[in-house]
């Protein structure tokens, strides 16, 4: 089958960051095609959470720009850049602590309907019965159906992940940022996650994940780039990555599992 | 659409049955006359508005008394340019309020955590500071705004509803005036409804959405939320709850004092609230009316009333009991009050409400082992 | 010009004792992460120690001398302190000089203050909130002054100036000026000297001895410091007591400026925290700049000129800086990443 020129979601364009004299960014060149998962993999401290940042508004990159189906994200403000269909899992959880786990899944579902701001005093949280669904169903999916009650700060580390995970799928977004979203999981934690990443594959959602577990990365992966001291040192299919020597070299060191 | 949950509802039935029965239960008390009560009344609905910023989001407000003391004066002014019925005051009062609210909320919600609390401060004490200066033709400086026979009052001008009566007019509604009972009641039914009104926010999305900025402000701005116009919307809320609060009490005393704008009043406010419980629904109410309660009732008991008291005991016993309690009334309630905060924070964290809680829940678990039965008095 | 230095000078002994009592304040909020509305009461506390030795001092002795008559016949009472019984003259140096020497028992007072303060209190809440925080140090700072009321009253107890000291110096004399072009009284240039010293002494302490490294670890990074297995614990006990020494003597040698009463430390406190937070949240050289420039500014904003250009402005003029430097500088002029600001 010829694949027709592939819809680009995502264009990270010439972007550079330097933090001081340090530069953690130098020359990105990223394209993400739409509803494919795209693996962004390299040693630590090469980059990959601030290439992240960048996306998502967090930090401004020193030169370059990033394109969002046509929208120029840069300069915007992180809401904003959710609000445009990007959601993301840090690398350390970020929810909210001191609600219930199941508020801090339906607070996401409010964002996505009713936008960045508005003052609904008439409703209640209880009246909302399908966003209260919807979270419930999401929870049961990721197997804290159990825990929708307790407050989400007194949830394990593997589990707040998760949490955070679900609280960006409910928010249904066109590009889901993943930063590590198995470390810290069980083994069998992982492979549900795998799972339940596997199936909103089927949904057409395009995915961008940081992983260092090789085995979430091929699961998963439809292309692979590989960062490497803040450039881009390779980019394409899992096979091409796992042969390329210079990969082998600069990251894997040589070996592959 | 005016709909509560069921507890809300059974909360909402509660607390309207204990506000309105005010004047039987606070009688053994000796705080059952509508001069207090309706005081006890006006801060609860100033605790009850401070909550809705600081209880639900987490930034602490040390200006409030600003928008205390904006709802009084523009009272005033109302009741001096356009009509001594209370309607119009109280409209004015909370859109002013909220209006300055707007201004300061705005400048002061550019900075977080202690940064927020000073900047709010500083414009409240500059508030505070012009109105005894460079203020006074709106305030009139330390003698305070005052109803005078001659104001225009044009609406009620227009209506041709002079005041006949000799002496200064007074506040009306519909005609009818509001003091003593009446002004208690009319308090009364205005603090329900600030009730009420709380209990609606903190169940909407909106109130979710401010308790997600006090846990995590970074998540809620990467989930999509604007969290400044949120930030700002409680503030003026709660500003206008405040201003609401200080049309009250011109209401019910028809003059303005910048006094009222103090950072002592703002601190007040703060004190109530963490005394009954941040981010509960009565904590805030029940801190006020503890504080209003010493203020105004240990401050008036004197020795002679203490003496009054405890002649059923000997003499020198008598003369030592009186000695000793007489440092911690009249003039000494300050230190009463002091020591129940340092007491209170001690052994109930987290405020009465959290408190009382906690001891429910431990009374319950003893109650459920046969033999750790002990009789637990709730602190209050 | 003159007017300009005198100006100058005036604001800074108001903002000597500004710094000395924020830079108690900020050492307490930078490594023990707590939130002090007591420290004003210290202040306060230290004016009384003032007071307190005054009044033992001059307690006296009170003989009736049947040979003198007052003119309308009656004998007449004659006063000893009993310290110019005991002592002579060296007694009524005493007398003269009690203020500054009262700082010899505020010291001691000052530090077992602070010590039972902390080990008695606040040692409690450092894991709680800030509100908690709040709450219980203002109870305590209210049972204070009550405390204080109960013994010393609700009047004002002025404090004289040792009688050498009293008058000013002609410091524009020592600059070449021409005599009498540029005074300032004595107390207040010994005010701001005294101030300087201790402003000092603090920070030398800080900086040079193994204490103070920890210390200024500690409110770099307050977690680090416990994981090395350091005893925080003491320490914190010290650091309060030393602030509260530092608050208490500023409040000593503050008396003959203004006469203390049980509510001075309120009236200090308000204005502390601005001072600390205009200064920058964690920075102790912050504090003691920002004291010194409020100080100055609010001098300068009570000339008559400035007052007649912006009616006003001399009582505002500390919180609309504050609110100018705070909207310019999100930390305030020195302040920190990360302390207090959620
Ligand atoms: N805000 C910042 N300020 C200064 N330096 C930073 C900042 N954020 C990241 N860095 C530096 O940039 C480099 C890249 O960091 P980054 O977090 O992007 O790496 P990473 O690839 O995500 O590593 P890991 O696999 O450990 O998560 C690191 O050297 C890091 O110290
Ligand atoms: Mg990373």
């Amino acid at each position: 089958m010829i694949e027709a020129t592939p819809n680009i979601i995502l264009h990270a364009a010439d972007v550079h960051k330097n933090f001081g004299g340090l530069r953690a960014l130098s020359d990105i060149d990223l394209q993400i095609e739409e509803g494919k998962t795209h693996a962004i993999i390299g040693p630590n401290g090469a980059g990959k959470s601030t290439l992240l940042n960048v996306i998502i508004g967090r930090i401004p990159p020193s030169s370059g720009a990033v394109v969002f189906d046509g929208t120029v994200l840069t300069g915007k403000a992180p809401h904003e850049i959710n609000q445009l269909g990007i959601s993301r899992v840090f690398q350390t959880p970020e929810i909210f602590p001191d609600l219930p786990v199941l508020h801090n899944v339906m607070a996401p579902a409010f964002a996505r309907r009713d936008g960045a701001f508005r003052v609904n005093l008439l409703r209640s949280i209880d009246s909302e019965r399908q966003i209260r669904q919807e979270a419930e169903d999401i929870l049961d999916d990721i197997g804290l159906h159990g825990r929708r009650g307790d407050h989400a700060g007194s949830l394990s580390r593997g589990d707040k992940r998760r949490l955070e995970l679900a609280m960006c799928l409910i928010q249904r977004p066109r590009l889901l940022l993943l930063d590590e979203p198995t470390a810290g999981m069980s083994r069998h934690d992982t492979n549900t996650t795998i799972e339940l990443l596997r199936k909103i594959k089927s949904s057409g959602m395009t995915k961008v994940i940081i992983e260092h577990d090789m085995h979430v990365v091929f699961s998963l992966a439809d292309r692979i780039s590989v960062l490497a001291q803040g450039r881009i040192i390779a980019s394409g299919l899992p096979q091409e990555i796992k042969e390329d020597p210079r990969v082998q070299q600069a990251y894997l060191g040589g070996s592959v599992q | 659409m005016f709909s509560l949950s069921r507890k809300d509802l059974a909360a909402l039935a509660v607390f309207a049955a204990v506000v309105l029965t005010m004047p039987i239960w606070l009688a053994p008390f000796g705080a059952a006359y509508p001069g207090l009560m309706q005081k006890f009344a006006i801060y609860a609905i100033f605790a009850i508005g401070f909550n809705i910023l600081f209880g639900l989001t987490g930034y602490l407000s040390f200006g409030h008394a600003a928008f205390l003391g904006v709802g009084s004066y523009t009272t005033v002014w109302s009741f001096k340019l356009l009509s001594m019925d209370i309607g119009p005051a109280m409209l004015f009062a909370i859109i002013v309020s909220g209006v300055f609210a707007l201004l300061i909320g705005y400048f002061s919600l550019r900075r977080t955590g202690i940064y927020f609390s000073i900047l709010t401060l500083a414009f409240a004490q500059m508030s505070y500071s012009l109105a005894y200066s460079v203020l006074t033709p709106i305030t009139n400086g330390e003698t305070g705004l005052l109803l005078a026979r001659d104001d225009p009052r044009h609406l009620d001008a227009l209506f041709g509803a002079q005041a006949t009566a000799a002496g200064l007019p007074q506040p009306t509604l519909f005609g009818m005036s509001v003091t003593g009972y009446t002004g208690f009641y009319l308090c009364a039914v205005i603090l329900i409804i600030a009730f009420y009104l709380s209990q609606k926010i903190f169940a909407s999305p909106f109130g979710m959405a401010l308790r997600g900025i006090k846990s995590n402000q970074t998540r809620m701005n990467y989930t999509g939320f604007n969290t400044r116009p949120y930030m700002l919307a409680a503030f003026v809320i709660s500003g206008m709850f405040a201003g609401l609060a200080g049309a009250l009490l011109s209401i019910t005393d028809p003059l303005a004092g910048a006094e009222r704008m103090k950072w002592t009043e703002s601190g007040n406010v703060v004190l109530m609230t963490i005394l009954g419980g941040v981010g509960t629904l009565f904590g805030p109410v029940i801190g006020a009316w503890l504080i209003k309660y010493f203020e105004n009732i240990f401050s008036a008991i004197n020795t002679n009333m203490l003496n009054g008291l405890f002649s059923f005991l000997p003499d020198g016993v008598q003369t030592f009991v009186v000695t000793v309690l007489s440092k911690f009334v009249g003039e000494g309630w300050h230190l009463t009050l002091g020591l129940m905060f340092v007491l209170i924070v001690v052994f109930l964290p987290g405020g009465l409400v959290e408190g009382f809680h906690r001891l429910m829940v431990r009374l319950k678990r003893q109650k459920a082992t046969p033999d750790g039965v002990t009789s637990v008095q709730p602190a209050e | 010009m003159n007017v300009f230095l005198a100006q100058l000078l005036n604001g800074l002994d108001k903002g000597g004792a500004y710094a000395l009592i924020a830079l108690g304040l900020t050492l307490v909020f930078g490594t023990l992460g707590v939130v002090n509305f007591a420290h004003g009461a210290l202040f306060m506390l230290g004016c009384f120690c003032a007071v307190t030795f005054r009044y033992l001092i001059t307690l006296e002795t009170v003989t009736i001398d049947p040979e003198k008559l007052s003119p309308w016949g009656s004998p007449v009472e004659v006063r000893t302190p009993l310290v110019q019984n005991w002592f002579g003259d060296f007694g009524a140096v005493l007398v003269d000089y009690s203020v500054p020497i009262s700082i010899l028992l505020a010291i001691p007072a000052m530090l077992i203050i602070g010590i039972a303060m902390e080990r008695g209190l606040i040692k409690h809440f450092y894991k709680r909130s800030h509100a908690e925080q709040i709450l219980v140090t203002f109870g305590l700072a209210i049972v204070l002054q009550e405390i204080v009321r109960s013994f010393f009253g609700a009047n004002p107890v002025p404090q004289p100036i040792p009688s050498d000291l009293r008058g000013a110096a002609d410091i524009g004399v020592w600059f070449g000026m021409a005599a009498h072009t540029l005074t300032y009284p004595w107390w207040r240039l010994i005010y701001l000297l005294f101030s300087a010293v201790v402003i000092g002494g603090v920070f030398a302490f800080l900086q040079f001895t193994t204490f103070g490294m920890v210390v200024r670890a500690g409110m770099a990074d307050r977690e680090t410091v416990g994981l090395m297995g350091i005893d925080i614990d003491r320490r914190f006990t010290i650091v309060f007591g030393l602030a509260a020494v530092v608050a208490g003597v500023a409040g000593v040698m503050y008396t003959p400026l203004l006469a203390p009463n049980y509510h001075l430390g309120m009236d200090f406190l308000v204005l502390s925290f601005v001072v600390v937070v205009v200064g920058g949240m964690g920075s102790l050289p912050g504090a003691v700049a920002a004291g010194f420039l409020l100080g100055i500014l609010q001098s300068f904003a009570s000339m008559t000129e400035v007052k007649s250009l912006i009616p006003g402005i001399d009582q505002v003029i500390i919180y609309l800086v504050a609110v100018v430097i705070l909207l310019v500088r999100p930390r305030g002029l020195m302040g920190r990443r990360g302390i207090m600001e959620n």
